[in-house]
C-alpha cells in the first residue's frame, strides 16, 4: 500500500512535469516514466500481462515515436518563449491543486465493491482470442483506420 | 445475416484496396455504393419481418451465436434487435447519400480511394456499435466510428478542418475516459458488462454501480454532442467537408453518442427513475439551447450543426420518456432526423458549389437558377421543423405525446416552442439564400450535377414515404 502511494504520487508528478515542462523531449521523458510507474502499479495488483503490455508499448514504443517526430520539428526561437511560459503557467497553476484536493477527497471515501471481477478461464490468452474476439475485430479496423489517416493527413501535395 | 453487416464490408474494404489502379476508382464507387444499399434493403426486410419490440424486454434478447463456415472462424457473438436494425438502416441511407456528394466534391483520385474506404470502416463501427452484445464491444465500435471521423474530418485539409478534427478528437478522448471509467465501475459492482448489468446497476446496484452509469452516460452525451457537451459540435461540423459532416450529423454521432444513450435510457426504464429524470432534462436542454442557438448564426453548416444539437434533444427526450409512444417516436426522430439533416448537408454542398461559400451573407438569390437544391431543402427543412405530413412530424408528435403522459406537461411545451424556433431558422435560412432578389452582377448559379442532386431527391424521396406512411408504421406497434 505505502509502496502503491509513493510510486502514483511520483506518476502523477512526471506527467504534471510533462504537461508544464516546455521542452518536448523533457515531456516524452516524463511521459515514459509515468508509463514505466504505471507498469509498477500493475505489476504489484498481479496484473502481469497488463504490466508487460504497458511497459513495452508505454514505456518503450510510443516514447520513441514521440523522440523520432520532435528530432523532425525545429528548436523554438528565444523570442517565442517568454510568451509560450507565461500561457503555460497561466492554463495550468491549478492542476497540481485539483489534483490534491482529489487525492485527499479518495482518502476518504470507501468504494463499495459489490462482487469480485470475473475471471476468465483459460486466462489472458482465452480472453484476447476466444471471448473478445469481436472487439479484436474492432482493433483491426482501428490500426486500418489509423493507417489510412497517415497516408491522406501526411502525404506531400503536389509542389 | 447479422454477419454480413461486419463481413461484407470488410471484405469490400480489402477488394477496394487490392484492385489494379486504373479500375480501383470506378470499383471502389460502385462497390460501396452497393454495400450501403444492399445494407438499406436487408435491414428493411428484416425490420418489416418482425424483430421483437422497442421495450427493453425485447432490447435484452439472447445474442445470436456463430453459424458454420466464416460466422465460426469468426467465433464471436452478435446482439441484433430492432434499434440494432434501425442503426444500420440509417447508416445505409445516410451511406448511400453521402458517397456521392463526397466523391463529387473530391478532385483528387487518391482521397477518393481513401475517403471510400473510410466510409467502409465507419459503417462497420456503426455495424459493430448496433450489433455489439456487452458494453465494452459498444465501446470499441464506438472508438472505429470516432477514429475514421476524425480523419474524415481532417480530410478536409485546411486550417478549420483541422481544428475540428482537433476539438472533436479532444473531446473525444474525454469521452473515453469517462466510458472507460463507468466500464470499470460497473465491472466492480455487477461483475459483467451486459446490458442487464446496466439496469441491475441503475435500479438495486449501490453507489458505486449508479456513479458507474452516470460516467458512461456522460461519456456517451459528450459523443453525441449533447448540451452541456456539445461545443464541439459546431466546430467540426464546419470545418468538416460537408459530405463529412452529412454523414455526421446523420449518423456518425448518433452511432457513436445517441446510440448508447438508448442502451441506457432501456436501462434506466427499468428502474434508476431519477437518472431517467436527468435524461430527460439533457433532452430538453439540449433541444432549446441548439434552437436558440441555431436563430444566431450565420453560416448555414453552423445553423444545422446547432440544428442537429437540438434535434437529438428530442430522440433522447423520447427515450427517456420510456413509454411505449416515447420510444417509437425516439426510433422514428432517429431516423428521420438521419435522413433530413444528411440531405440538408447534400444541398448545402451545392450551394458551396455554385457560390463558393455556406455564410449566409455570401449566398442569396438562388432558387430560380437552383429549383430541385431550394425545393428539397423546403422539405427536409419543414420535417426537422415538425410540420405535417412529413416525417419529423409524427416523430415530434410522438415525443410531445409520451411526455405529456409521462407528466412533464412543462417539457412538452417547451419541446412545441422549440419547434417553433425551428422552424424561424430554417425560414430565415431559405429566404436569405433562395428567395431573395438575385445580384444581378453575379453570374446566375446552377444546379451542381446529378451526383448532388440523385442522393437529395431520393432522400426526399424517403422523408416524404416516411412522413405518408408514419400512420401506418405507428400502426404497427400501437394496437
Amino acid at each position: 500500500m505505502a509502496l502503491t502511494v509513493v510510486v502514483l504520487s511520483v506518476m502523477v508528478a512526471a506527467a504534471l512535469w510533462s504537461v508544464v515542462t516546455l521542452t518536448m523531449l523533457r515531456a516524452a521523458i516524463g511521459l515514459a516514466l509515468v508509463s514505466v510507474l504505471l507498469a509498477v502499479v500493475l505489476f504489484t495488483m498481479g496484473a502481469t500481462l497488463a504490466a508487460v503490455f504497458e511497459l513495452s508499448v508505454g514505456a518503450g514504443l510510443i516514447p520513441v515515436l514521440f523522440v523520432s517526430v520532435v528530432s523532425l520539428t525545429r528548436r523554438q526561437q528565444q523570442e517565442e518563449r517568454p510568451m509560450v511560459r507565461r500561457i503555460y503557467f497561466r492554463r495550468f497553476w491549478p492542476l497540481p491543486l485539483v489534483l490534491l484536493a482529489a487525492g485527499i477527497a479518495l482518502t476518504f471515501v470507501h468504494l463499495p465493491i459489490a462482487v469480485a471481477p470475473p475471471v476468465q478461464e483459460g486466462g489472458p490468452r482465452a480472453i484476447f482470442w476466444v471471448s473478445r474476439r469481436l472487439d479484436l475485430f474492432g482493433q483491426v479496423l482501428i490500426v486500418v483506420a489509423g493507417a489510412l489517416g497517415i497516408v491522406v493527413l501526411f502525404k506531400e501535395g503536389p509542389k | 445475416m447479422a454477419y454480413a453487416f461486419l463481413i461484407l464490408p470488410f471484405f469490400a474494404l480489402i477488394l477496394v484496396n487490392l484492385m489494379p489502379r486504373r479500375l480501383r476508382a470506378p470499383i471502389a464507387f460502385g462497390l460501396t455504393l452497393a454495400l450501403f444499399l444492399a445494407q438499406t434493403a436487408a435491414a428493411l426486410v428484416v425490420l418489416l419481418s418482425g424483430v421483437g419490440g422497442l421495450a427493453p424486454a425485447a432490447a435484452v434478447a439472447a445474442p445470436i451465436s456463430p453459424g458454420p463456415g466464416i460466422e465460426g472462424l469468426l467465433g464471436f457473438h452478435l446482439h441484433l434487435d430492432l434499434w440494432s436494425l434501425l442503426a444500420i438502416l440509417s447508416a445505409g441511407v445516410v451511406g448511400a447519400g453521402v458517397l456521392p456528394v463526397g466523391w463529387s466534391t473530391m478532385q483528387d483520385e487518391g482521397r477518393r480511394l481513401i475517403f471510400a474506404s473510410l466510409l467502409l470502416i465507419n459503417l462497420m463501427g456503426i455495424n459493430g456499435v448496433a450489433l455489439a452484445t456487452d458494453l465494452f464491444s459498444l465501446y470499441v465500435f464506438i472508438e472505429v466510428v470516432s477514429v475514421s471521423t476524425y480523419i474524415l474530418i481532417a480530410m478536409g485539409g485546411e486550417g478549420d478542418a483541422i481544428e475540428g478534427a482537433f476539438k472533436y478528437l479532444v473531446l473525444s478522448g474525454v469521452a473515453t475516459v469517462l466510458l472507460l471509467a463507468g466500464i470499470a465501475l460497473l465491472i466492480l459492482s455487477e461483475g459483467d458488462l451486459s446490458f442487464a448489468s446496466l439496469a441491475r446497476a441503475a435500479g438495486k446496484g449501490g453507489g458505486l454501480g449508479r456513479l458507474g452509469v452516470i460516467l458512461f452516460a456522460a461519456g456517451l452525451l459528450t459523443k453525441g454532442g449533447f448540451v452541456p457537451f456539445h461545443w464541439w459540435v459546431p466546430d467540426a461540423y464546419t470545418g468538416a467537408p460537408t459530405a463529412v459532416s452529412a454523414l455526421m450529423a446523420g449518423i456518425a454521432t448518433k452511432a457513436s453518442g445517441t446510440f448508447g444513450i438508448v442502451r441506457v435510457a432501456l436501462a434506466l426504464s427499468q428502474g434508476g427513475g431519477a437518472m431517467r429524470e436527468a435524461l430527460i432534462g439533457v433532452g430538453i436542454l439540449s433541444i432549446v439551447v441548439g434552437a436558440f442557438a441555431g436563430l444566431a448564426q450565420r453560416d448555414t453548416k453552423r445553423m444545422l450543426a446547432y440544428s442537429s444539437v437540438s434535434q437529438v434533444g428530442y430522440i433522447v427526450a423520447g427515450l427517456a420518456a420510456g413509454n411505449l409512444l416515447g420510444l417509437l417516436g425516439a426510433a422514428l426522430h432517429f431516423f428521420a432526423h438521419a435522413v433530413c439533416t444528411s440531405q440538408l448537408f447534400g444541398n448545402v454542398a451545392s450551394v458551396e458549389r455554385a457560390t463558393g461559400s455556406s455564410g449566409l451573407d455570401r449566398t442569396g438569390g438562388l432558387g430560380k437558377g437552383m429549383p430541385v437544391t431550394a425545393g428539397t431543402s423546403v422539405l427536409a427543412s419543414l420535417s426537422i421543423a415538425g410540420l405535417p405530413p412529413l416525417s419529423g412530424f409524427w416523430s415530434k408528435l410522438l415525443v410531445v405525446i409520451a411526455l405529456w403522459q409521462t407528466g412533464h406537461q412543462g417539457y412538452a411545451v417547451t419541446a412545441v416552442v422549440a419547434s417553433l424556433l425551428t422552424l424561424a431558422y430554417f425560414i430565415g435560412w431559405h429566404r436569405r439564400t433562395f428567395w431573395t432578389k438575385p445580384d444581378a452582377a453575379v453570374r446566375p448559379a446552377v444546379e451542381g450535377g446529378a451526383a448532388l442532386l440523385v442522393p437529395v431527391i431520393a432522400l426526399s424521396v424517403v422523408n416524404v414515404g416516411i412522413g405518408l406512411g408514419s400512420p401506418f408504421i405507428i400502426g404497427l406497434f400501437v394496437r
